[in-house]
């Protein structure tokens, strides 16, 4: 139960951090809440020669308004800056009702934003949250040759991000930087929920959801997805598509939560069978589309 | 690597392996026991102190990452006469409530309740038991049943509350 030993290399800047990541000679791994790394390090589940803390780079830690209106969260803001920010309670409601949901107090005074989707973790909150939310990722690393110093950036769309279990689109060499999401159209709504076995635990199953009805009461846009319902923090794509053009009446909104169910693809393990993870989708999808539903016409 | 803190307001300064964790450098390096350690993957909360007045886990943390800043400890709680034993009237408020609430039996996960709660009630000073459960859900005890702890950190806010708010700022945070 102890770490392996490893070099440590405190950056101050995301420079400092990319140029430690360029060298890939050595085995190098970004160190942000150290909540989900350091149990893996304590097991010896992970084994890097290196780690890079970014916990001194003070560029990572800002909540930003985007050009285009939308928010920026930089890789270290931590799950208890989302959860009490009062800017992100009225701009992005939906993160300050999720980042509750995260594990314990202690681990979220910790546990990063960047973290949380760089981890991949399938049974992680934010991901499936941010998924709703249609957030891309920014990411860089050092330009090959380059100058020390020069960058290369790219975006990437969080639904294209998540490619297995804690696999993800990030290489050896590259940083998460930030996380952006467009702006909140009006007449949106937004919910979440889950079930866990205990308070703070991963959930068994959980269900982010955002709506935009229009003037008419009728479902312009939706966006489901879901925790623990499959390989990845995924989007359900399908059963969003039975709510737009409807009104979210009880009856559609139940074909909604149906359908999220039929095509989730939920493991079965040690804390719940697949059939109980899906009657969790079902029941939690009901729940969390009427009341994105309600908090739009209230 | 060589690092500066403070732990419990005292300046602490030497050579450590960057692997050595926070829980062991306190144990084995400050040598204060009262940091205890269960399960070292962050669920049982045995280990939780202050980092600059927040509460985290101390088995998820390197000695490294605390050079330049401030870690509080149990030990760091009640405030004794330099040279004297601690007594009963020594105990911070949050102490003396979890003893009059019989919130500890085996007192093995105590010291990580204590710094939760303290940083807890400096945070919301008139908790529902509602919010107190939801304080101290990262804490396992396999002793007391919980009841006894919830009440203790009710206790624990009558007390604050008694004592004003200037009694127990000591350490200016
Ligand atoms: C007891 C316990 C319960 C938990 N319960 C939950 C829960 O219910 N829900 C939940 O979502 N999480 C839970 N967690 C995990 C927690 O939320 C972690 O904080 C989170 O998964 C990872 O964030 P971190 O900042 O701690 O990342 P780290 O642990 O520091 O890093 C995780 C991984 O991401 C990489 N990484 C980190 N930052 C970057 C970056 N900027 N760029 C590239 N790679 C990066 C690291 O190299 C590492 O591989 C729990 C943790 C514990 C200990
Ligand atoms: S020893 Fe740190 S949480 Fe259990
Ligand atoms: S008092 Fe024994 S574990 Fe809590």
């Amino acid at each position: 139960m102890k770490p392996p030993p490893f070099d440590y290399v405190a950056a101050a800047t995301v420079d400092e951090a990319l140029e430690a990541l360029a060298d890939t000679s050595v085995e190098t791994r970004p160190l942000a809440g150290g909540q989900s790394l350091v149990p893996m390090l304590n097991f010896r589940l992970a084994v890097p020669e290196r780690l890079v803390d970014l916990n001194g780079i003070d560029e990572l830690s800002r909540i930003e308004e985007t050009e285009d209106g939308g928010l920026r969260l930089g890789a270290m803001v931590r799950h208890r800056q989302l959860e009490h920010d009062p800017f992100i309670a009225r701009r992005m409601p939906l993160l300050s009702e999720a980042t509750p949901f995260i594990a314990h107090p202690q681990i979220r005074s910790r546990g990063t934003v960047g973290g949380s989707v760089a981890h991949a973790d399938p049974a992680a909150e934010l991901p499936a949250v941010l998924l709703t939310l249609g957030a891309r990722v920014r990411i860089a690393r050092r330009s090959l040759g380059g100058e020390p110093g020069s960058r290369v950036e790219r975006t990437v769309g969080l639904g294209e991000f998540f490619l297995g279990p804690f696999f993800s689109a990030l290489e050896p060499d590259e940083l998460l930087t930030a996380i952006e999401m467009p702006p909140s159209a009006p007449g949106e709504g937004t919910a979440f929920d889950e079930v866990a076995r205990r308070r703070g635990d991963y959930a068994l199953a959980g269900v982010a959801a955002r709506v935009r009805l229009n003037s008419g009461g009728v479902c312009d846009e939706a966006a489901i997805s879901l925790v623990n319902g499959g390989a990845t923090p995924c989007l359900m794509r399908e059963a969003a598509r039975t709510l737009v053009g409807q009104e979210p009446t009880p009856e559609v909104i139940e074909a909604t939560a149906a359908a999220c169910a039929a095509t989730s693809e939920p493991a079965a393990d040690m804390h719940a069978s697949e059939a109980y993870r899906r009657h969790l989708i079902q029941v939690l999808t009901r729940r969390v589309v009427s009341r994105a539903a309600d908090r739009v016409l209230t | 690597m060589r690092i500066a803190a403070r732990v419990n307001g005292l300046a602490w300064s030497g050579e450590v392996e960057p692997r050595l964790l926070l829980s062991d450098f306190l144990r084995s390096e400050v040598g204060l026991t009262g940091t205890h350690v269960g399960c070292e993957h962050g669920v049982c909360g045995a280990c939780t102190v202050q980092l600059d007045g927040e509460p985290v886990r101390a088995c998820l943390m390197f000695a490294v990452q605390v050079d330049g800043r401030e870690v509080t400890t149990v030990e760091g709680l009640a405030e004794a006469q330099p040279g004297e034993a601690i007594t009963v009237e020594d105990l911070h408020p949050v102490q003396r409530a979890l003893h009059e609430a019989h919130g500890l039996q085996c007192g093995f996960c105590t010291p990580g309740i204590l710094m939760t709660a303290e940083a807890f009630l400096r945070d919301n000073p008139t908790p529902s038991r509602e919010e107190i459960r939801e304080a101290v859900s990262g804490h396992l005890c396999r002793c007391t049943g919980y009841h006894n702890i919830v009440e203790g950190v009710a206790r624990a806010a009558e007390l604050l509350a008694a004592d004003g708010p200037a009694a127990h700022d000591d350490d200016d945070r």
